[in-house]
């Protein structure tokens, strides 16, 4: 019989308790986010200039970070990647999780053929291999961050709409549905105000895992060429122009690791944890 | 005569989300003697079935026996380890759950599930148990009990089903048997089957039992002794004959009052102000494919016309499957009906709710059996009464605060419970908020489709009264939709009696002596009578019950 529940770690704050780790989560983010928008003003050399004679050098003075595999500023290339790796995935995986969300609920609780057609037709969607469909539109309209948020939030849709879909269509059969349908309730209350306060913990994990895996695909898309476009570089991308660098313990392939880490740990911890509005029950 | 099972002093906890550790049985005594049925009944929350559970050593998640003694057979239950547990059950003791139909895995075939139990025991060889399991059915007054094990659960009726898992809990030879609310979920003219099935099966064998149940009269057919629970505690214990006509306990004596339909207001034979509310004319509403003369595959409505009156108040009933819960979803338009006419306060509806004016959709609430699904269980009661007030009626927020206050005084509900989720209100509270929704409407007619069937007695008592209540308030009427007869007798003028999509009567309460169709006798002589002997002297009439009986 399990008592012990991780409930005593939760403290209150204005009527809302939250736990320790939600809040360390979110300061993280925050952290990262502020780090995002201050970039160009804080990092200490140009992203694209070498200013060390070796390549792969360690942490020292000036170079707290060390320097990459052309001895460029590591520090100045994690600052300023956080902006691409938290600005472009985060965009991405808003829009995706918005629309595919809303057209999930929309189409379980409408049903008939507009169920029927966004289906089949974000199936489709589902079944082109992603990296692909990042080439083909790279190919097509060039590679830009506008361009590049787009695809990865249209590549990322289908999955949530499949997933918000799964789970409306059992509160659609409810019966409090009914009766906001015979009240001559409209569409949009209905998603917004009876479906989507029941699937929201479920959508928000949803939100966290696509999150980790939009940051994942953009560090692929940027080794292949087809994201960011040097010296510009994500996360992802400077894990991997520096795998090289594994073999000596380089700073220049640990460090953006573990911010990609650090972020998406983050993020999903956060999502965890979110605070919850305390209700008096013993009144 | 020796006691089978001796509890002492048993006291339960359990611990809630918040972490509070919450006594909830609290010191409860009871004795089985051998061979005897002893009824625990109480209202929902009373602790009748972690009662029931205990005696298996058995404490639902969450909770945990905390003290006393739980003696069967001589072996101390909560003593016992786990694994000497698992021995004694299913051959000691053993189990009927209420829902049959969620018990059984619906993947393997009856038999195998009977049997399981004397497998894992290695009580007997399968050919022996299958031959025991056949005997079983035949005791249980099965039909074709050779073979019936071979079929899956979903090709055997409600009340077949419960009988099987009567049969799975016998097999292994117990001295005592569980019964979780068996009969609950299953219509009247099924019960008696099986109520009549289990009795003779347990005095034929000498078993010992016990009875958990919210129903007095179902109680008083089948139990020697009735313990009566509430708040977790014996509130009264004593021979059934003795608690029926002598009962002490003030909440005992409510049990056996909210028994006997309370005398109804009448009404005027030819009350001259009546007016038609509502007129069906020969509705026909169904499921599957619309075939070529416009009418559904299957018509689970089939022609149906009735009439209620402003003020009034028709029942309809019949069991399961007959069709009056689609009439009801007909009416209110969720199910459009495929043809008829459906005229509403003097103008003809459409057919689906869709299409219908705002305003006829307010006049017209429907109330839905389950409370539980009927309630958004994210939204607090609050924004559950209100949203009719800001939808119908464009109340600003402030209006609508002090709307769901008054709504609330008059469901009778205290006022701060409407910061709660409707997880965190009882059966009855639920259902009043259910009811409170419909009322923010401001409706001249409400549907009521079961809504006293998911409810105990007295609770359900409660909430009857309420409505009458509100109707001569509010001229309000009713359709009153329900596979109980006391409860559509206590608050109907008119009740319509449904069989197989159609209607087969309408009668008045006061005839409801001498019902005419032979259905409807069937179903009123099949309504438990609170007299003990009323089960062993029922003599139905072998040729209706083959027509009409679902067996």
């Amino acid at each position: 019989m399990t008592m012990a529940r991780a409930t005593t770690s939760r403290r209150s704050f204005l009527g809302y308790s939250y736990s320790l780790v939600g809040v360390v989560a979110a300061l993280v983010i925050l952290a990262w986010m502020l780090v995002a928008i201050l970039a160009p003003y804080i990092i200490p050399h140009s992203i694209g200039d070498i200013v060390d004679d070796d390549y792969f050098g360690p942490m020292r003075q000036g170079l707290w970070l060390g320097s990459d595999y052309l001895g460029r500023d590591m520090l100045s290339r994690v600052l300023m990647g956080a902006r691409y790796t938290v600005g472009i995935s985060l965009a991405a995986v808003f829009i995706a999780c918005f629309s595919g969300v809303v057209l999930g609920m929309t189409a379980a609780v409408t049903g008939g053929w507009l169920d029927t057609c966004l289906s089949r037709f974000l199936d489709a969607m589902n079944s082109i291999p992603s990296k692909l469909f990042g080439l083909v539109v790279v190919a097509a309209v060039g590679s830009s961050i506008p361009a590049l948020i787009l695809t990865l939030a249209v590549i990322y849709t289908p999955g949530a709409y499949r997933f918000a879909r799964a789970l409306a269509v059992n509160i659609n059969t409810m019966d409090f549905m009914t009766v906001a349908r015979v009240r001559g309730e409209n569409t949009a209350y209905l998603i917004g105000s009876e479906i989507l306060p029941n699937i929201i913990r479920p959508v928000l994990a949803d939100f966290g895992l696509r999150f980790v895996f939009i940051v994942l695909l953009l560090s692929g898309l940027s080794f292949l060429g087809l994201g960011l476009q040097p010296p510009l570089a994500d996360w992802g991308a400077l894990v991997r122009e520096n795998i090289g660098g594994l073999p000596f313990a380089a700073p220049a392939v640990i460090i953006p690791s573990l911010a990609i880490a650090s972020l998406t740990i983050s993020v999903n911890l956060l999502i965890d944890n979110l605070p919850q509005k305390i209700r008096d029950r013993d009144a | 005569m020796t006691n089978l099972v001796e509890v002492r002093d048993l006291r339960i906890e359990a611990t809630t989300d918040a972490g509070r550790i919450v006594e909830i049985i609290k010191g409860v005594s009871l004795d089985i003697p051998d061979g005897e049925i002893v009824a625990l009944i109480g209202e929902s929350g009373s602790g009748k079935t972690t009662v029931a559970l205990s005696l298996m050593g058995y404490a639902r998640p969450g909770c945990r026996i905390t003290g006393g003694e739980i003696n069967v057979n001589g072996k101390n239950m909560a003593a016992l380890s786990e694994k000497q547990r698992a021995r004694l059950r299913g051959t000691d003791i053993a189990y009927v759950p209420q829902s049959a139909a969620a018990s059984f895995n619906p993947s393997s075939t009856i038999m195998e599930q009977v049997i399981e139990v004397t497998r894992i025991h290695n009580l007997m060889p399968p050919e022996r148990a299958r031959q025991r399991a056949v005997e079983l059915f035949k005791a249980l007054s099965l039909p074709d009990p050779e073979g019936i094990g071979a079929r899956y659960p979903h090709q055997v009726s409600g009340g077949q089903l419960q009988r099987l898992a009567a049969a799975m809990a016998l097999i292994g030879d117990p001295k005592l048997v569980i019964f979780d609310e068996p009969t609950t979920a299953l219509d009247v003219t099924t019960q008696i089957d099986v109520l009549k099935a289990f009795k003779s099966v347990m005095r034929a064998g000498g078993i010992a039992g016990i009875y958990v149940s919210h129903d007095l009269a179902v109680v008083a057919q089948i139990a020697d002794h009735i313990v009566v629970l509430k708040g977790g505690e014996v509130q009264e214990a004593g021979t059934t004959a003795r608690m029926l006509s002598a009962a002490q306990h003030p909440y005992t004596r409510e049990l056996l009052a909210a028994f006997e339909p309370k005398p109804r207001q009448t009404h005027a034979d030819g009350d001259a102000g009546a007016k038609p509310l509502l007129r069906i004319d020969n509705v026909t509403a169904g499921y599957g494919a619309v075939r070529e003369n416009g009418l559904p595959l299957i018509r689970a409505v089939d022609s149906v016309s009735l009439v209620v009156e402003t003020g009034r108040n028709l029942g309809i009933i019949g069991e399961s499957g007959c069709g009056k819960s689609t009439l009801a979803r007909v009416i209110a338009g969720i199910h459009p009906a495929a043809t008829g006419n459906i005229v509403f306060d003097g103008k003809q509806l459409e057919r689906a709710a869709g299409k219908r004016s705002q305003d006829q959709l307010r006049e017209m609430q429907i109330v839905f059996q389950y409370a539980d699904t009927a309630l958004n269980p994210a939204k607090p009661v609050e924004d559950i009464i209100s949203r009719p007030l800001a939808f119908y009626h464009q109340l600003d927020r402030q209006a609508r605060s002090k709307r769901v206050d008054e709504l609330l005084d008059m469901v009778r509900l205290p006022r701060t419970l409407r910061y709660r989720r409707p997880s965190e209100l009882s059966g009855g509270q639920k259902q009043r908020v259910n009811f409170a929704r419909a009322l923010a409407a401001g409706p001249k007619l409400i549907i009521c489709d079961e809504i006293t069937s998911a409810l105990d007695t007295v609770v359900a008592a409660a909430v009857i009264e309420l409505l009458k209540e509100l109707q001569r308030e509010l001229s309000l009427s009713y359709i009153f939709i329900s596979h109980d007869l006391s409860v559509v007798e206590a608050i109907c003028d008119e009740i319509m009696v449904m069989y197989n999509g159609e209607r087969v009567e309408q009668i008045t309460p006061d005839k409801l002596k001498a019902p005419t169709h032979p259905y409807s006798k069937l179903l009123f002589s099949s309504v438990p009578k609170l007299d003990p002997t009323w089960l062993d002297g029922l003599v139905r009439d072998p040729e209706l019950v083959s027509q009409y009986g679902h067996r």
